[in-house]
């Protein structure tokens, strides 16, 4: 107990560390999820293939090799005053929206083929079918795997830790560093994670229950 | 191409998206352009930074990075699947006494971070110590092959990193085959039960290779993630691709930096290339797996069907 009252400022500077950095490369990874997916069923033959390369290569990379890449690369290519956490959050962001998309891609797959055809009928263009009728139901389908995906970037944001933003795992890595017992630390540190995570599955839980489409 | 989601192109579509098409590969070419021409403004293209991969000893020490990341992604698939049919079998067992602790460690060993994991693993010094202790005593017992077992096994950090993997995989292959197990109709628990086959056989012989046949997809995907998960040794300084290619940077000085770039174009491909290769092998075996288990073809239905 002493390991957590000693290191509060310790603590609470890492948990909110891997709080926005999970909430901000949420946000991140939907927006650029929705997008890729709209690319990959959208009518224009290069925009398909652009999102399924995206895709592709994206779940194909490791997240250390997407993180190096990112950090030493980005601030090369002009972008050199971004802070750290910025790019931590552009990394996290960008892995976790190829998944985001592979959901959408399969909740567009769960909506009725009645749904898209109706709105065609009406004279609606494809931004209009996708935006106002389509995506609207799929995201109502895959709540729950979106959710576990959000559980996947917590617990990824912790190698961010390893490049130079500050959360949970710098918090352990500190703490060791300064002689504590490395069984103690890790306890309080995946306390904090298992906080964390059953308030994401919370609310998952509870979006899914209120979202849920009655078909 | 035609979907369900936009109509058959007319003729001013087809021009319009023909200016869609255009504008997107000139956005595309124009940022590839830039991102190359800032590149070779930094000097990341000059000979001196690319020199290094025509020796010898560099071109070894990358197949040496690739050989060890191999070989911890080996031991830990192997490790992961075996404590991942354990997992499975105790937490479905009927005595309370066994499923109880395996539902607490599966669920706790899911919702960790590998990464925090493997740390506190590569920290912990019983580890270090049994695995120097087990390496001794291999050079002592075992001559000529202890001593090569020793050089390639005993290493403190590749156990921290298999551990980690094994446990976390291990949790996550549990929860799949469960399901797996779950969705094994009654009747062929019942048809084993009237045979008079004990738990033990049952789990074996009828339910667990049904399971592994309805999951290898998921399985599949999760070794996938496996191979990826490797590549975490970067951060405790396992010497696997990622981390071998960094020393090479770090090693090299050139009049323009150190040539990190380079590096990344090079180890990167690499690492994308072998989780391309297992995941492309991953959907050809659940195809393949498709067609001669349950559904006859597998067609795209709903939205994403072709017209």
């Amino acid at each position: 107990m002493h390991v957590l009252l000693d290191n509060t400022d310790l603590f609470l500077r890492g948990f909110v560390g891997t709080v926005t950095l999970t909430g901000l490369s949420a946000l991140l990874a939907l927006t650029v999820g929705t997008l890729l997916a709209v690319c990959r069923v959208s009518p224009v033959p290069p925009l398909r293939a652009l999102g399924t390369a995206a895709v592709t290569v994206l779940c194909n990379t490791p997240l250390t090799l997407l993180f190096f890449a990112v950090t030493l690369g980005l601030p090369m290519l002009g972008l050199s005053r971004l802070s750290y956490f910025c790019l931590a959050v552009l990394t996290l962001g960008c892995y976790t929206s190829a998944f985001v998309c592979e959901a959408l891609r399969s909740g567009v797959n769960t909506v009725e083929t009645g749904q898209a055809e109706a709105a065609r009928s009406l004279g609606m263009s494809f931004p209009q079918t996708v935006f106002l009728i389509v995506l609207p139901q799929a995201g109502r389908a895959v709540v729950p795997p979106v959710g576990s995906l959000l559980i996947t970037l917590t617990k990824n944001s912790a190698l961010a830790g390893g490049f130079s933003v500050y959360e949970l795992f710098s918090t352990e890595k500190t703490l060791v560093e300064n002689g504590y017992a490395i069984l103690t630390v890790f306890a309080w540190i995946s306390a904090a994670y298992l906080l964390l995570i059953s308030c994401i599955s919370g609310v998952f839980r509870l979006l899914e229950h209120r979202l849920s489409v009655v078909r | 191409m035609t979907s369900v989601l936009f109509d058959t192109r007319g003729p001013r579509a087809r021009r319009r998206h023909a200016i869609y098409s255009v504008v997107v590969v000139g956005g595309v070419a124009a940022l590839l352009t830039y991102v190359f021409l800032r590149l070779l403004d930094a000097g990341q293209f000059t000979a001196a930074m690319w020199q290094m991969f025509s020796y010898e000893g560099v071109q070894r020490r990358i197949l040496a990075g690739i050989l060890d990341t191999v070989k911890a992604f080996l031991l830990g698939v192997a490790f992961s699947l075996v404590l991942g049919i354990l997992f499975a079998t105790t937490r479905l067992s009927v005595h309370r006494l066994v499923s109880v602790p395996a539902t607490v460690l599966v669920e706790f060993f899911r919702a960790m971070p590998l990464l925090i994991m493997i740390f506190a693993l590569y920290n912990t010094a019983w580890l270090r110590s049994s695995v120097t202790a087990i390496g001794g005593s291999l050079r002592d017992h075992l001559g000529g092959p202890g001593s090569w077992l020793a050089a390639t096994f005993a290493s403190p950090t590749l156990w921290a990193l298999v551990i980690g993997i094994a446990l976390y995989n291990g949790a996550a292959q549990a929860e799949i085959l469960r399901a797996g197990a779950l969705a094994v109709p009654r009747g062929q628990r019942e048809a084993a039960v009237a045979l008079g086959m004990r738990k033990g056989q049952l789990m074996r012989a009828v339910v667990i290779p049904q399971a592994v046949r309805s999951m290898l997809p998921s399985i599949m995907s999760q070794i996938v993630v496996t191979l990826k998960d490797t590549s975490l040794g970067f951060i405790i300084t396992y010497e696997e691709l990622l981390y071998a290619g960094k020393l090479l940077a770090q090693n090299t000085a050139t009049p323009t930096g150190y040539p990190y770039i380079p590096v990344l174009l090079v180890v990167g491909p690499c690492y994308i290339g072998m989780c391309l290769l297992l995941s492309t092998a991953a959907r050809r075996l659940a195809s393949l797996n498709g067609r001669t288990a349950t559904a006859p073809i597998r067609r795209e239905k709903g939205l994403l069907r072709r017209r």
